[in-house]
């Protein structure tokens, strides 16, 4: 596969984990309750950490001509290729818990497939990340439960923010040009392919948790293009804000 | 997992002993199964290989330093690469290390299968460090660092780490 395509596709699956490795950590000092504000951070930690195995192999694909740095602080918001699903705001700890569901099981079945890749690196990264995703997915999905059958309000609460991400949800199934590039030779996923086992998982949770799985015609896509929701811009100024006052920082 | 498995000349075996995890400083770096690699490729140059624990482990840069220095104090110039591949297990943690986690307070990581029943609350299975009993409860599944589950004894009271199984 061409270097640049390849580096194309990492930027877009490393995108996904980078941008709600940010969500996450927004929520340093900010959690609930003092377990689940550690929780959602050491969800960042892992989270960055794959983005930073990512980067270094793309930065290395590039004859370190951009550095990790560089991709991670110093692209324009259209060059961000994450899904709209996790640029979604913390609007309450449903919302937190909810994006982080509906991700957590696209991101395990991805990751799931990504193992089998035939670029090694992809591959080895892959195997390691899955071990820290079956610990977001269980803390996420349990969360859903507890939530969902919970108490009226939390219930009330929960539901509600399920039924309004889930309008982003479709785009994680909907290649991009890279992603269809990849596949082609066998390095990328076929995430057409992962649709039914993730929405079949995601509902024996939702009925667990009493919830109701949500019947939508309608979805939210373009992040994959660079298109990108009003809360991206927000994001990526607090984050690169950093890298942009003081040029050269090493993260 | 020992060390002759991981390929690490015994000469610097010494000298790998005495650099420790900076985040549970009690445990060596060839106690915790990170160094993969170590050998001496040419006169006074070491190449060390380290895999790390979770990917986003802070640790794994202290560590590369702190080798490198470890190895500079003894004449040698020093090239650390991270590896992914084979990814890290908590079954590379050496015998001793487990015991030595133990000692210190950590419970150690059990095999896959009880780890998934005491992550999940179906079973009491986890052993409380300071007093044996296995009357414990998971209050957390993410603790203090991201190695570590947070667990209450309830005959003891005290709260303890589980270091959490990774296959
Ligand atoms: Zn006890």
């Amino acid at each position: 596969m061409d270097k640049k395509d390849l580096i194309q596709y990492i930027e877009t699956i490393a995108d996904n984990s980078l941008i709600l490795g940010q969500r996450m950590g927004e929520l340093t000092g900010h959690g609930p309750t003092l377990e689940v504000d550690i929780a959602c951070t050491n969800i960042s930690l892992d989270l960055f950490g794959q983005v930073r195995s990512y980067f270094q192999y793309a930065a290395q694909l590039s004859n370190q001509e951009i550095s990790e740095d560089d991709l991670a602080f110093l692209r324009q918001e259209r060059a961000y290729k994450n899904v709209l699903l996790v640029e979604q705001p913390n609007r309450d700890f449903a919302y937190v818990i909810a994006r982080q569901f509906l991700f957590d099981h696209y991101h395990f079945l991805f990751l799931k497939h990504l193992q089998n890749s035939e670029d090694e690196t992809l591959a080895a990264i892959a195997k390691k990340s899955i071990k820290e995703v079956s610990y977001h997915k269980r803390f996420s999905s349990d969360w859903i439960i507890r939530l969902g059958d919970g108490t009226e309000e939390s219930k009330q609460k929960i539901q509600t923010a399920v039924d309004d991400l889930w309008q982003y949800t479709q785009e994680l199934f909907e290649p991009n040009e890279a992603e269809k590039a990849a596949e082609e030779k066998h390095i990328g996923v076929d995430i057409v392919s992962l649709q039914a086992e993730y929405t079949q998982n995601v509902g024996k949770v939702l009925q667990e948790a009493t919830l109701t799985q949500p019947d939508l015609k309608f979805f939210q896509r373009g992040g994959k293009k660079g298109i990108h929701t009003e809360h991206l811009g927000y994001l990526l100024s607090d984050m690169q804000y950093m890298q942009r006052t003081y040029p050269n920082m090493k993260w | 997992m020992t060390i002759e498995e991981a390929q690490i000349d015994k000469e610097l075996i010494p000298i790998l002993e005495k650099v420790s995890d900076p985040e549970i400083p009690v445990l060596t770096v060839l106690d915790l199964g990170v160094v993969r690699f170590a050998k001496i490729t040419k006169p006074n140059f070491v190449e060390v290989k380290i895999t790390p624990t979770y990917s986003g482990c802070p640790a794994m840069d202290v560590i590369g330093d702190d080798i490198t220095s470890a190895l500079s104090e003894n004449g040698y110039e020093t090239k650390v690469d991270l590896v992914l591949a084979p990814a890290w297990t908590t079954d590379m943690i050496t015998e001793s290390g487990r015991k030595t986690l133990e000692e210190y307070g950590i419970a150690p990581p059990m095999d896959a299968v009880s780890d998934k029943k005491a992550l999940l609350g179906e079973e009491q299975v986890v052993k409380c460090p300071q007093c044996h009993s296995t009357n414990t409860k998971m209050v957390s599944q993410f603790g203090s660092t991201a190695c570590k589950a947070l667990f209450k004894c309830h005959d003891c009271q005290e709260p303890f780490d589980y270091f959490k199984c990774l296959i």
